[in-house]
């Protein structure tokens, strides 16, 4: 019978395991194996080369910048970097593929065995870090492009035109060991590399322009001790929320299948994005036999340690240990932590704003706020906002000391953002500091009371709801300069009469 | 005369570029119909350089070294501009839009293109007979194949129709040629000659060298050809030395190995070992030592090649599918039958008999299941082979064996056996599994005058060496001057 069968077990509740096989696309400026450019979305066929179309006669050269790319990557990923490892030829007739292989690591990849931590946080539920093993990184050629006229694939279409601006390209595969469990999990886990990648500088991990592509792999059992089930690929899927809800489909589907006696088959499911469902696209059944044997053009790939240890003294500090460091001594909240490190310029920023002398909470509480709404809202980089990080400091330091009000600096910023500019100097020579003087604060709840006897009266009659009017009323005197609890303290002096 | 004179008597203005140019011509003119050497004359181009080589010596610049030097390229080094056919009808009309590193340093070394030269299609064979444009003749003897697969190139030399010539050798295919028509062919080093530009047959076996009728000018154009290529990354990044300056220093003790295993071959010609003998007795009369050596997985290489060989192939011959260039079968009569049998089709009609064999038995020896017993096996068996010059190295400078174990073979005479025609190469494909450089020097003839090649081997690198030991036997045996009568040979 079938390996799957025996996952039909009765007893322990159902469990899936879950594996993903991302393809990075490198951002070099030119190709793995030759100088053509890898520029993306421009006309079919002009970033070619003989090289990238496997002319007769010509060969490749590995890109020392990939190398470079590849081995960061794997040094973030926390995997064993090879000092000794080569390239292998995967052979298989495809017009996408220029020369009918690809030229990819099989047995020896530039690193294995690694692990990333991921946060997984989901509505509604208590968020947890997850330990996710990495199986290796290997680097790969990535194939040409296929454009079938009259269909979306080749089935159907009249004819086919291949497009080689992406022949050449140079990938990352990374695949994870078997250690997801849920679609969120899975989401979590691409989330995270594509966040590595970003803060590396590597990949833009563009999942639209497919930069970031993700396979899953995935099979149900029942419960941990039992043995995998039928293992089924995913592709196809580009966002995370769609690898989510793909592995949750496949999920149910696999379950279903098995409790109601179905056979679940080894094959290749193509996520539908528009009716949000999985359908078979190939049967994997007899494995395909790509006759890999080592690329007699290039010779070994070298790491010496000395060039380990030079690319990694150049990694920043990567997105797990800043969410760590901001909630463990910056005293953060997780939520906090993990909005603001989610893209490495807001990260920086905030931190420039905090060695500026800024209180990491209510600089966080801007930035994630009023700041990062602005940013999303108008598209625009962090980095070239016209308000500094310093000058964000110079605004909460400011608030802290009580020169202005928290309404104040929420009133200036639209204007900040804008044009940017000293909040100090802005405040002096527009008068806009706090009056904190209690002499001052008394003599206008004097007059203040004096113009409202009335409500006086019923306050003093036992309508202690109108404190709040009189707050309202005096800020409004003061143009909203007044200290809030020095003007509570004395309004409700005076009340009392 | 050899390239040295020429170049003194083009400076001096005794002949010229052009004179030299149409004199070659011409005698492809006359000996071409007969022995086909060249798949393509490139005349007008040929005369064109020529003229500019002319032009500036009358405007007095300094001439580059090989200037005015009518040269032939093998058909499967990219010539941009010009067919490059590699004798298949897979790419008979395939125009590179690049040049191969060799031909680029050539043209810049003032070298003057003649055209290009026949072969075994895409340099799959021993004997020129595999060409899909009909196949060369031996000059010293028409009804003998000129041996392959730079079969054109060999006979072009030998038939005075230019000066020198580049092939490549990826199991003898410089070097058995050069034995069976009376030149002298070198196979550098691997890594020696970039491949930029070579269409690729065994990546790892394959290298570019030259025929010539000296062994100094080998060592002229082997200067121009050699050195580092950032366009391969299998090309050594090693200093190239000049190697003609050492072609006299003495060679008085040097030791001379001659490999047991090589001489003791039941298919070795009694006429090409005596001859052979009588060589290394010339060595010894020069001063050298001989060593009787032993490499005891010597006549594995050829089991070995024969797997290692066609698994690269059949992965560099992929690309040829119909879909992007080189040869497309025609619709079938019921119109579309789908892409796949498209390229099934282009491939069973664009390629020979012995190429589509040798994709098979690579496409074989890959295959799950086989590759451990075949591929795997084959390059253990070559770091063997590999171990055992290592060793022998150790007692000598330079090994010595025939460089084929006969002499040329009648026209048509293995059709139908290709483990025959493979046999052919079994003295020379050691050297290409180790990456040795190894040079063919003429050493006598046979009962029906046919030319015996002598092969030199050393260790990698060691292209110096292995040029003045072959010189000074060459000029101390004088072999040329006993040569017999050959109406086609220069």
């Amino acid at each position: 019978m079938a390996e799957g069968n025996r996952a039909e077990g009765k007893g322990a509740a159902w469990e899936a395991v879950i594996g993903l096989e991302t393809h990075v696309q490198l951002g070099t400026a030119s190709k793995i194996f030759t100088a053509a450019s890898t520029s993306f979305g421009d006309d079919p066929n002009t970033h070619i080369d003989p090289v990238v179309c496997g002319l007769p006669g010509t060969l490749p050269v590995l890109n020392q910048k990939v190398l470079e790319y590849a081995v960061k990557a794997s040094l973030a990923l926390n995997l064993q970097v090879a000092e000794h490892s080569k390239f292998d030829r995967k052979q298989y007739f495809y017009p996408d593929l220029p020369k009918n292989y690809q030229i990819s690591q099989y047995d020896q990849p530039i690193a294995e065995d690694g692990w990333i931590e991921v946060e997984v946080a989901e509505k509604g539920k208590e968020t947890y870090l997850k330990k996710v093993g990495i199986e290796r990184l290997h680097m790969e050629e990535d194939a040409g492009k296929l454009v079938h006229a009259g269909s979306d694939r080749l089935a159907g279409s009249t004819h086919s035109l291949v497009d080689y601006n992406r022949a050449g390209v140079a990938l990352a595969e990374i695949v994870s060991k078997p250690d997801l469990r849920t679609g969120r999990e899975a989401a979590e886990y691409a989330s995270e590399i594509r966040r590595i990648m970003r803060y590396l500088g590597v990949s833009d991990g563009n999942m639209q322009e497919g930069s970031l592509r993700c396979d899953v792999n995935i099979s149900v059992r029942r419960g941990p001790d039992a043995p995998f089930g039928v293992k089924v690929e995913i592709k196809n899927m580009n966002s995370f929320s769609a690898i989510q809800k793909a592995i949750d489909f496949e999920i149910a589907r696999q379950i279903k299948a098995y409790e109601s006696g179905e056979p679940v088959v080894q094959e290749t499911r193509l996520w539908d994005e528009g009716k949000q469902l999985t359908k078979s696209m190939r049967s994997k059944e007899g494995a395909s036999d790509y006759r890999y044997f080592p690329d007699p053009d290039l010779g070994p790939i070298e790491v010496s340690p000395e060039q380990r240890q030079s690319w990694l003294a150049e990694l920043p500090e990567l997105p797990a240990a800043k969410r760590h460091r901001y909630a463990e001594s910056l005293g953060l909240s997780i939520y906090d932590a993990r909005v603001l490190t989610d893209e490495r310029p807001m990260a920086e920023y905030f931190e420039a704003a905090v060695a500026a002398g800024g209180d990491p909470k209510a600089v966080a509480n801007w930035v994630t706020g009023d700041i990062a709404a602005h940013v999303n809202a108008n598209r625009l980089s962090i980095s070239e906002l016209p308000l500094g990080p310093a000058q964000l400091a110079e605004m909460v330091q400011l608030i802290e000391a009580g020169t202005i009000s928290g309404k104040i600096a929420k009133d200036l910023l639209p204007e900040l953002l804008e044009k940017g500019g000293s909040v100090a100097a802005i405040v002096e020579s527009r008068g806009l500091g706090m009056i904190s003087d209690p002499a001052a604060i008394a003599a206008i709840v004097a007059e203040l009371l004096a113009a409202h006897p009335e409500e006086v009266e019923a306050f003093r009659g036992g309508k202690n709801k109108l404190q709040g009017f009189f707050v309202g009323q005096l800020m409004k005197r003061t143009g909203g300069r007044a200290d809030p609890k020095l003007a509570n303290r004395i309004l409700s002096e005076q009340l009392k009469g | 005369m050899g390239i040295a004179e020429w170049r003194e008597q083009l400076r001096r203005g005794e002949v010229s570029a052009r004179e030299l140019t149409d004199r070659h011509l011409a005698r492809i003119a006359a000996v071409d119909p007969t022995v086909h050497a060249f798949l393509e004359v490139t005349s007008e181009r040929a005369r064109a350089d020529a003229d500019r080589i002319d032009a500036a010596r009358a405007a007095g610049e300094p001439l580059p070294p090989l200037a005015g030097i009518p040269l032939a390229i093998k058909d499967n080094l990219c010539t941009k501009g010009i067919r490059t056919t590699c004798s298949s009808r897979m790419l008979e009309n395939f125009v590179p839009p690049y040049e191969s590193t060799v031909t680029e340093r050539l043209w810049r070394a003032g070298a003057v293109l003649l055209g290009k030269t026949n072969l075994d299609e895409f340099a799959m064979g021993s004997s020129t007979e595999t060409s899909a444009f009909g196949a060369s003749r031996n000059p010293w003897n028409p009804d003998r194949v000129p041996g392959g697969s730079s079969g054109g190139s060999a006979a072009a030399v030998a038939a005075g129709e230019c000066i020198g010539s580049l092939g490549s050798d990826t199991g003898g295919s410089i070097r058995q040629p050069a034995s069976f028509c009376g030149v002298v062919g070198l196979k550098p080093t691997y890594g020696r000659v970039s491949r930029w530009g070579l269409v690729a047959f065994a990546s790892s076996l394959d290298q570019v060298g030259p025929f010539s009728s000296s062994v100094a000018d080998a060592a002229e154009l082997l200067q121009v050809i050699a050195g580092e290529d950032p366009r391969d990354a299998t090309c050594l990044r090693a200093p190239v030395p000049d190697f003609s300056a050492d072609l006299e220093s003495p060679i008085k003790g040097l030791r001379v190995g001659l490999i047991r295993e090589c001489f003791d071959q039941e298919g070795l010609d009694p006429e090409v070992k005596a001859s052979v003998l009588a060589a290394a007795a010339q060595l010894e009369a020069l001063g050298c030592e001989l060593v009787d050596v032993s490499c005891p997985r010597f006549n594995d290489g050829i089991a070995t090649y024969y797997v290692i060989a066609p698994s690269e192939a059949s992965a560099n011959l992929a690309r040829y599918d119909g879909v992007k260039y080189g040869y497309r079968a025609p619709a079938t009569e019921a119109g579309s039958d789908g892409l796949a049998a498209m390229t099934a089709r282009s491939r069973a009609e664009g390629f020979g008999e012995e190429v589509q064999r040798r994709i098979l038995i690579g496409t074989y020896a890959l295959s799950a299941g086989y590759v451990d017993a075949y591929y795997r096996k084959a390059q253990q068996v070559r770091t063997l082979i590999r171990r055992d010059f290592d060793r022998a190295f150790e007692s000598v400078d330079v090994l010595l064996t025939p460089t084929s174990p006969t002499t040329a073979f009648p026209s048509g005479a293995h059709a139908g056996d290709p483990l025959a025609m493979y046999l052919a190469d079994l003295l020379t494909i050691p050297a290409n599994l180790a990456g040795l450089p190894a040079i063919s020097v003429p050493c006598g003839f046979d009962a029906q005058g046919l030319p015996i090649g002598l092969q030199l081997i050393t260790g990698v690198l060691e292209e110096p060496k292995l040029l003045r030991v072959a010189h000074q036997y060459e000029r101390a045996a004088a072999v040329m001057a006993t040569r017999p009568e050959a109406a086609l040979v220069a």
